[in-house]
């Protein structure tokens, strides 16, 4: 596991860094890059992502990175907004996404707080899922998000409740996504990034 | 469910990690470092670092240690002091920062918060106000980390707070300055106040001295969050401890 090159795209966001020092916690030597040339050299991809959609799927364009990304064979992990380029649309900028996905991103909408910001658990965890191996709904991980991807058979595979359910996890084939940032949430976050290191495809 | 955070607090000052009392009277209470990873990895749910004088000194927060501190937590990380710009805020978050805290250039350009905010999504914006009681409104301080410089906005807190939601805030933390560092308890009927009026989170800072004080806060107010200081640094609480009581009180934290 610990050869395993993992390709952090810098893409639309800002803050690669925690990711970097995650993987690195877990024996990883990962490289934040920009390069699509850096991703191919790579065994896994991480799409992080703090940022809007918008803008985000702009620097995607301007990176000649969407036809890549589309095509992929290597797992590759969205975060946060990560998870949310993966999927069809997004109401967030009303922007067309990467759509490996059929799913639709929506705004959250009051009367409840928004952003959903804080330590939530999962209320569903698939089973035999390998991104969710030893995760229950006892974990706690950091949501901190605007908008939220739909829940969809056979996609969702964690879903998380803040006054409404909203897919946490997701999976088709070698991509998968996460709502929260396991890069932040401690121990159960480690799990999470550990089993994706993890994954053969 | 999501649960109430707790959420430690690094006034930084000269790479050293300072309190005072009433944001005077700064002492070096530790170093940053040790207690960036002390902190991670007792349960803190987020860590805020606090350059306190990059806004009254005229420069941004100091980005070696962002990156180091970064490197040590496994926690949300807020960075606060002297950003200005959307430069400022990209060079922060590069360093390592998930969220920024902005407070004296807000109030100097309240445009700032619609910027940021829609340069790096609501979420990551927070906006940090510092609220002082005269005796009969709660008015807006600014510059507050050089007491030389410290003054009056003019502005009434609950008006920023609202503007500054409106703007663009994805969160707004009210240090209430009459009971910073005091430890006598976090002030209730402001907070509950104000976060009864507000549709973004709001965390709660200053005057946090015993347990019971964070059961007040959040039996009584609808805060988020709850920011403390001087009980952690003192030792005069632990966070494994405190969450352990919160929790056997029916109050919804991480353990």
């Amino acid at each position: 596991m610990k050869t395993k090159k993992v390709a952090i795209f810098e893409s639309g966001g800002a803050n690669f860094s925690s990711v970097f020092h995650a993987l690195t916690r877990l024996g990883c030597a990962p490289v934040v890059t920009k390069s699509i040339g850096d991703l191919q050299k790579s065994d896994a991809i991480i799409l992080p992502g703090v940022g809007s959609a918008g803008l985000a799927m702009e620097q995607l364009m301007q990176l000649q990175a969407i036809d890549f990304l589309k095509k992929q064979q290597r797992p590759v992990l969205g975060i946060c907004l990560g998870q949310q380029l993966l999927c069809r649309s997004s109401e967030e900028d009303d922007t067309a996404c990467l759509g490996i996905f059929p799913l639709q991103v929506r705004k959250l909408i009051g009367p409840r707080i928004i952003p959903h910001m804080g330590w939530n658990n999962l209320v569903k965890v698939e089973e035999g899922e390998p991104l969710l191996k030893g995760v229950d709904t006892l974990d706690n991980f950091y949501f901190i998000h605007s908008y939220a991807v739909e829940i969809a058979s056979p996609f969702s595979i964690g879903i998380a409740d803040y006054f409404g359910t909203f897919s946490a996890v997701i999976r088709r084939d070698n991509y998968y996504g996460v709502q929260f940032h396991p890069e932040k949430s401690g121990i159960s976050g480690l799990k999470i990034l550990k089993n994706f290191l993890e994954i053969k495809v | 469910m999501l649960k109430l955070r707790i959420i430690p607090c690094l006034d930084v000052k000269d790479g050293k990690v300072v309190k005072g009392v009433k944001f005077r009277d700064q002492v070096i209470v530790g170093d940053i470092l040790d207690l960036a990873q002390k902190y991670s990895e007792e349960g803190a749910d987020e860590l805020v670092f606090y350059d306190i004088t990059a806004s009254s000194d005229q420069r941004t927060v100091d980005r070696s240690w962002i990156a180091r501190v970064a490197s040590v937590i496994q926690i949300p990380f807020c960075v606060a002091g002297g950003i200005r710009t959307i430069e400022d805020a990209e060079s922060v978050f590069s360093a390592g920062a998930d969220k920024i805290s902005i407070n004296s250039p807000a109030l100097e350009n309240p445009d700032l918060i619609d910027r940021l905010s829609s340069r790096f999504g609501r979420q990551s914006i927070v906006v940090s106000i510092d609220s002082y009681f005269n005796g009969q409104d709660y008015l807006v301080y600014q510059y507050t980390g050089d007491p030389s410089k410290m003054r009056s906005s003019l502005r009434r807190t609950e008006d920023w707070a609202l503007e500054a939601e409106k703007r663009g805030a994805g969160e707004i933390v009210l240090n209430c300055m009459n009971q910073d560092g005091m430890r006598q308890g976090y002030d209730v009927k402001q907070l509950a106040t104000l976060a009864s009026r507000l549709g973004i989170p709001l965390v709660a800072s200053g005057g946090a001295g015993s347990v019971e004080d964070f059961v007040d806060l959040f039996k009584e107010t609808l805060v988020t969050g709850a920011l403390a200081a001087s009980v952690f640094h003192r030792g005069v609480l632990s966070l494994p401890g405190l969450k352990k009581v919160l929790f056997s009180r029916g109050i919804g934290v991480r353990l």
